[in-house]
């Protein structure tokens, strides 16, 4: 019986725990040490974390971190409900839409980056050759180097990226709304909007939970479209705080600092992940299940 | 009534072009020369089209990156599936309180952002002597979808009457026995699903390979694409080609099974 459990757990266990537990305890550990990777790490007790304190960047790293996910998570959620209760619908052309709809979820973020990075190009990309044909200034803007516009560039491509996936949470979570709630509203005399705001809505809200939970957590680590597209630049306006993180371990060689860069991140991403199963009550809707099946 | 239809339809259409522009751009900016790429309409088909920058990219080693990304994906699925399924075998069993203890401390790494251990995930990485290899990269991509391939795995094999396990353990039949009777034929179909899930992500994983590996013969795809931007920064047609190339895998798979691709995407929800 024992033997059965350790064959079957030990593996898994073993590759968990040596590749993310001791490298997650290895980052709260190093936050206290100076090291620079090379030589021998020295004991610094809390410098790091007072460096974190006073340091403008880290804390300019946070508004950026901060704007990126409430903007992502406003642009992405009414685009995606809208269009997943559309996608839900029985017309024909709306599966033909749908199947379309789901493209960018093949793509990696990498090929994502590249392609909008071409697109956005203020001399050759497409936008600027659509601003010539149309006769539209607006359209050929350095997108990418202009401080005003690249943290709003960089959330745009994030949300043409992720709300292909959010759309098909919200088809889903559609679809399994009995309909029998819809005839009854309409039988005493629901209007459409009514039955999207008294039925829909509140028959969705565990939906809304989950997609809200896995695009702000998301958002929140989000580092290969910044890092490809704009490296946190121009200036810092783009700099979130995994590339902070990820600029001074690998290109400052601060590697104890980073780790407390690191600790960070990962207490604002769990946190916020609890956080949200609270408040959305993503626990109850498990138990539910359970007690359903 | 009409009208509204008639608006949603045009919504639904704007998103469809809002999807569709930036591919269709990129398709056709793939088949200029780089020459034609400066001089013709980027949205036109006119001015000549060429399939040449396909040549450049794997002239220029794509399909060295191509078979790495092969590689690691095929091994990130065996290991990830062959070790999540005798987790959730154990958990679902619940045949000591090791297996539930397991399973809780799994649940904590669904909510570990890889982000925030990567910097010592490297520095283990270098001292296993494993940097810039691609045994690093399984590993370590391996390890980031055990949890969610276990949680997705015991949700789909939890049903199973206790009774009946009790009646073949009766008849004489071992824990292998009921793994092989019951848990196998069940899990079936969800190892399909996590198949395409942990291989998607392991395909398209970008920050694990950039902190892990640095040579060009063991890049994969996603960071051979910047490799290639680097190199060829004014060759926007070459990065393009093989930005598209490093899709048609997946494109494919689409193609022949998108009712299963698209459950799979939506694996962590569906249960």
């Amino acid at each position: 019986m024992r033997l059965a459990d350790l064959i079957g757990l030990t593996p898994a266990l073993t590759l968990f725990g040596l590749f993310i537990l001791l490298p997650l305890l290895a980052a709260f550990v190093l936050s206290f040490f100076r090291w620079n990777g090379l030589g021998t790490p020295h004991w610094a007790g809390g410098a790091n974390w007072v460096q974190f304190a006073h340091d403008p960047v880290a804390a300019t790293s946070l508004v950026v971190t901060a704007k990126v996910v409430a903007l992502s998570w406003a642009v992405q959620t009414p685009l995606s409900l809208a269009l997943g209760l559309f996608t839900a619908g029985h017309q024909r052309y709306r599966a033909v839409y749908a199947a379309f709809y789901v493209l960018p979820l093949l793509l990696s973020t990498a090929g994502i980056a590249l392609m909008w990075e071409a697109l956005l190009d203020p001399n050759f990309g497409g936008l600027a050759g659509l601003s010539h044909s149309l006769n539209l200034g607006f359209l050929q803007q350095n997108w990418l180097g202009n401080a005003n516009l690249a943290l709003y560039v960089i959330v745009a491509v994030i949300a043409w990226q992720f709300i292909p996936f959010h759309t098909l949470l919200y088809q889903m979570g559609r679809r399994q709304i009995p309909g029998v709630l819809y005839e009854a509203a309409t039988l005493d005399g629901a209007s459409g909007w009514q039955l999207f705001w008294r039925v829909t809505l509140p028959q969705l809200r565990y939906t809304i939970a989950t997609s809200s939970t896995l695009m702000v957590v998301g958002a929140l680590t989000y580092f290969d479209i910044i890092y490809i597209m704009t490296d946190g630049g121009p200036g810092y306006t783009t700099r979130m705080l995994s590339l902070d993180m990820y600029q001074s371990a690998f290109q400052q060689d601060q590697f104890g600092y980073a780790s407390v860069l690191a600790v960070v991140l990962g207490v604002l991403g769990v946190g916020i992940a609890l956080l949200l199963i609270r408040f959305t009550g993503f626990a109850s809707m498990e138990s539910q299940q359970e007690g359903a099946a | 009534m009409k009208a509204g239809r008639l608006a949603v339809f045009l919504l639904a259409t704007v998103w469809l072009l809002i999807v569709l522009a930036p591919i269709y751009y990129m398709v056709l900016a793939s088949f200029r020369s780089q020459g034609s790429y400066l001089t013709a309409g980027p949205w036109l088909p006119t001015g000549g089209l060429t399939a040449s920058e396909y040549g450049t990219v794997f002239a220029a080693g794509l399909g060295r990156y191509l078979l790495n990304s092969v590689i690691i994906t095929a091994a990130c699925i065996l290991l990830t599936l062959a070790f999540s399924l005798g987790a959730a075998f154990r958990i679902v069993r619940k045949s000591s309180r090791g297996s539930g203890a397991a399973f809780r401390l799994l649940l904590i790494g669904l909510a570990i952002p890889i982000q925030a251990i990567i910097v010592p995930l490297y520095l283990l990485i270098d001292k296993l002597h494993l940097y810039d290899t691609l045994a690093a990269l399984i590993l370590a991509m391996s390890a980031a979808a055990v949890p969610v391939s276990v949680l997705i795995m015991v949700s789909f094999i939890r049903d199973i009457p206790r009774e009946l396990i009790g009646a073949m353990l009766v008849d004489g039949g071992t824990e292998w026995t009921v793994f092989r009777r019951l848990i196998w034929p069940l899990a079936r179909p969800v190892l399909a699903t996590l198949s395409i899930y942990d291989g998607l992500n392991v395909w398209n994983n970008f920050i694990l390979p950039l902190v892990l590996t640095q040579s060009s013969n063991v890049a994969v795809l996603p960071l051979g694409l910047t490799k290639f931007q680097g190199q060829y920064a004014i060759d926007v047609p070459a990065v393009m080609a093989a930005v598209l190339l490093s899709v048609l895998p997946l494109v494919a798979l689409f193609v022949v099974m998108r009712k299963q691709v698209m459950r799979s995407l939506g694996a962590i929800v569906l249960r």
